[in-house]
């Protein structure tokens, strides 16, 4: 009975959603305000109808409904009540679901924060969602509908993939989904200015807070998955390039360029049919990863079960979504024009120089990605280009850009001092030279590139606190002047330093992983290893049930100079339902380094496979994400989103319009 | 002419659209072997070998055999490893290995760290076999019969419900005609 009210409350959403896409923007054409307030409306009921969806196949997987063939799929009677929950997205149709949620969410956030939006773009932009929302619930009701019944119900169902059942669950996809999705506020944005033909200072300020929302869950999102792929699959990797992985690092690429050229557009009123491509884009690229990861047209170790129909059914909404926005680009953009100019030295030169170089990493993650695609298309032999081609072409290519972002925020607008800002720096250069030095030396190792990826790390902090201390005048007026400077910086500075400094943390991250250590033994009873300083005390493996599996329960003392340190638990859990075995790592974490173990197979003597790793600065990786979102976060506090400046500006320009009725 | 390029994201977006297209024909599956492989014999290699012993088609022809092809670089390869190792010490299947575009001390080192199920294996380092035998990417897995004849492909890591539903009851299959 509630399956089919979660049903019924789908099909309607589909129906608002169409009078959302279509009402609005007849509206706003016709400068006819009560249609265009239908959108906020339209909106909300369309975000609640579809929590609604979800809380009743929730229910479904809860009460263990085994009548609807996606419970059986995808749940089990013995599964811990928190993966019946969240594995409610862990399959394909729940998931689609949870996408739509997130849009859901977004509609409804921009339908309760827009009333200081001119009607007409706030018409466009919600009629925008709508469309977006119409084509993915039409899309789950006519292939990936997750309501169906069956008749009888079976008497228990398959099971989570284990591999699934890890508290990442709750949390990797929701996040990775709201960055995702969140980027259609932009799409649905830049679709809007383009249908005015109209894009200004303030329209860049309504944008930017959402995309930088986005971001900020996107990058979230992303590093959670990286984190979760490196606690759970045992190897101790922490990015694959696996095409699932690309998907959501493409629209994170192109979205990091979109936050900056937006700046562009917002201060110096130039680079706007740049920053309404890359509005486009971004959204895209979340629709093509969609594409790429449900259709099955690439090989990938996150398999999804694969129907041609949806496929189709997705390419086809591609074709509509951006084929149409670019066809409308093609059409008005030309007539966008360009104000303020600048030398190439300047801000927006630096800004220009980013959005150059992380679309080109983009277009290499993407050519790399769809390299087996293309080439079997054209008949040419079948390749798949691997790890190597990612790490030669696309580390690279991040060099320059790592460089210009500690020069970057020191360049004024217009016209920048280069050789001033690189004279200004000088304690950067030194930093960045004491730790290629300082990696060297430590490490003797010749990997040149690991070496110098620390130099960078250096470079990149340095250069962004002393550019902080340039700002509050530190050292040059009194301590107190300083201080006050420092409290009445915008938060969006804050923001900017924050986000750069993450960015440091995270490069000494990737750099370090090059210098791991490891070591794997089979082991028995009373084993030692040794490892980094440490030693490693095999204590015998207990078997411990759990609730939907039996463990292999290691216990391994861990020594430093004669002394205990930590007594960790390695296990391999076996699932019956699915016959399938997945790794509990343990690992131990200074924040400096990560001490990680995890067992392997045993054998029928006794003997067991231990993989430990020692991984200098690895957390720093995730660390360094937090930061740059945390970053985000801050920049979004800033007071010149909040109040009605954009608003304010742009009335002044436009015509006064009366409020709509009901507002 | 400036509008050109303004109607360069569209046409180059509609070419993408076009190659997905192709992609999602249904005789287009990155898993499946194209259909022309099975039942093929295997296309002819003789192949340095990464301890000393080469492997060479012609000798593995007499009984049922896997060949897997690997690499040190390749993740989901490590991620089969197990299912593997269970293969060649449980069943006692001949499985013999082709390090695909590698290098091999870098297979080496691997092989020493986490175990080789290989009875044997051929270096593939510029890819031509895995060429031959239209390899999309590694890991890839193939049943090859007594007269050295493909079977069966297996794309992508062997997961243990592929070697019990599928995997094993081919081999037993084989092994009895």
């Amino acid at each position: 009975m509630i399956t089919e009210l979660g049903h019924f409350a789908l099909i309607l959403a589909l129906c608002v959603s169409l009078v959302q896409a279509i009402v609005p923007l007849v509206g706003a054409s016709r400068g006819n305000l009560a249609w265009m307030a239908v959108g906020r409306n339209a909106a909300l009921a369309e975000f609640a109808l579809v929590a609604l969806a979800m809380l009743s196949l929730m229910h479904a997987y809860v009460t263990n409904d085994f009548s609807v063939i996606n419970v059986i799929e995808n749940s089990h009677t013995d599964k811990p009540l928190l993966y019946q929950i969240t594995g409610v997205w862990g399959n394909h149709e729940g998931s689609m679901i949870l996408w739509v949620l997130m849009l859901g969410v977004c509609s409804a956030a921009l339908a309760l924060f827009s009333n200081n939006l001119p009607p007409e773009l706030r018409a466009r932009v919600l009629a925008v969602q709508g469309m977006i929302a119409a084509g993915f619930l039409l899309f789950i009701l006519l292939t990936s509908d997750p309501f169906l019944r069956t008749w009888p119900p079976a008497p228990n169902g398959q099971g989570l993939n284990p591999v699934l059942q890890d508290p990442g669950l709750a949390f990797h996809p929701p996040f990775l989904y709201l960055g995702y999705v969140g980027f259609s506020v932009g799409f649905a944005f830049a679709v809007a200015a383009l249908i005015e033909g109209r894009v200004d200072a303030a329209w860049a300020r309504w944008v930017r807070p959402w995309t930088l929302a986005s971001w900020c869950f996107l990058t979230i999102g992303i590093a959670m998955g990286s984190w979760w792929a490196y606690y759970t699959l045992g190897w101790g990797g922490w990015w694959y390039w696996d095409p699932v992985e690309n998907a959501s690092f493409m629209p994170w690429l192109v979205g990091t360029a979109l936050i900056h050229s937006s700046i562009v557009v917002e201060k110096r009123d130039t680079l706007k049919s740049w920053t309404i491509l890359l509005a486009i884009i971004t959204f895209s690229l979340s629709l093509v990863g969609t594409f790429l990861v449900r259709s099955g047209v690439l090989t990938s170790v996150h398999a999804f079960a694969t129907d041609p129909r949806r496929g189709m059914f997705i390419l086809l909404l591609l074709l509509v979504a951006i084929g149409g926005s670019l066809t409308l680009y093609a059409i008005r953009a030309p007539a966008l024009k360009g104000g303020g100019l600048f030398a190439p030295i300047s801000r927006e030169g630096a800004l220009v120089l980013n959005n150059l170089i992380l679309s080109c990493g983009c277009a290499t993650v993407f050519l790399g990605t769809l390299y087996p695609l293309f080439l079997d298309a054209v008949g040419g032999p079948k390749l798949s280009v691997g790890f190597p081609f990612f790490n030669r072409t696309f580390a690279p290519l991040m060099v320059p850009l790592i460089i210009a972002v500690g020069i970057g925020p020191m360049l004024s607008w217009k016209r920048g001092d280069l050789l001033g800002a690189l004279q200004r720096v000088w304690a950067a250069y030194i930093a960045a030279v004491a730790a290629v030095l300082a990696a060297w030396f430590v490490t003797h190792r010749h990997d040149i590139f690991p070496i110098l990826g620390f130099g960078l790390a250096a470079w990149v902090g340095v250069a962004v606190i002393v550019e902080f201390a340039e700002r509050v005048k530190l050292f040059r007026v009194g301590i107190g002047d300083s201080v006050r400077r420092a409290v009445h910086l915008p938060r969006s500075a804050y923001g900017m330093t924050l986000a750069h400094f993450g960015l440091a943390v995270s490069i000494a991250g990737f750099s370090a992983s090059a210098f791991d250590s490891q070591v794997i033994a089979s082991v028995h009873d009373g084993s030692v290893l040794k490892l980094a300083g440490y030693e490693l005390h095999f204590m015998g493996v207990d078997r411990v049930p759990g609730p939907n599996f039996t463990a292999n329960r290691s216990t391994i003392e861990i020594d430093r100079d004669g002394q205990t340190v930590a007594v960790v638990h390695p296990e391999q859990r076996f699932f019956p339902v699915q016959q399938q075995t997945t790794s509990e790592t343990a690992i131990r974490t200074n924040f400096l380094a990560d001490l990680y173990v995890a067992l392997g197979d045993g054998d029928a003597q006794g003997n067991w496979t231990v993989r430990a790793y020692w991984k200098p600065l690895v957390p720093w990786i995730w660390i360094g994400a937090i930061i740059m979102a945390f970053g985000g976060v801050v920049s979004l506090s800033d007071r010149r989103w909040r109040v009605g400046v954009a608003a304010r500006a742009r009335r002044r320009a436009a015509p006064v319009l009366q409020p709509a009725p009901g507002e | 002419m400036r509008r050109l390029v303004y109607l360069l994201p569209l046409l180059l977006f509609l070419v993408l659209a076009g190659y997905f297209a192709l992609a999602l024909r249904p005789s287009y599956d990155p898993r499946l072997l194209p259909s022309a492989m099975i039942d093929k014999e295997a296309p002819q290699f003789d192949l340095a070998g990464l301890y000393g012993k080469g492997l060479a088609l012609d000798a593995l022809k007499g009984s049922p055999v896997l060949i897997n092809f690997f690499a040190s670089w390749c993740v989901p390869c490590r991620e089969e490893q197990p299912v593997l190792m269970r293969l060649a010490n449980q069943e006692h299947i001949p499985l013999y290995g082709i390090d695909y575009k590698d290098q091999p001390e870098a297979a080496q080192k691997l092989l020493t760290e986490f175990g080789d199920p290989y009875r044997r294996i051929g270096l593939d380092p510029d890819g031509t076999v895995g060429l031959n035998f239209g390899v999309y990417g590694v890991p890839e897995t193939y049943v090859l019969d007594s007269s050295g004849h493909i079977r069966k492909r297996f794309v992508g890591p062997l997961t243990a419900e592929e070697v019990n539903k599928q995997l094993l009851p081919l081999l037993r299959a084989l092994g009895k005609s």
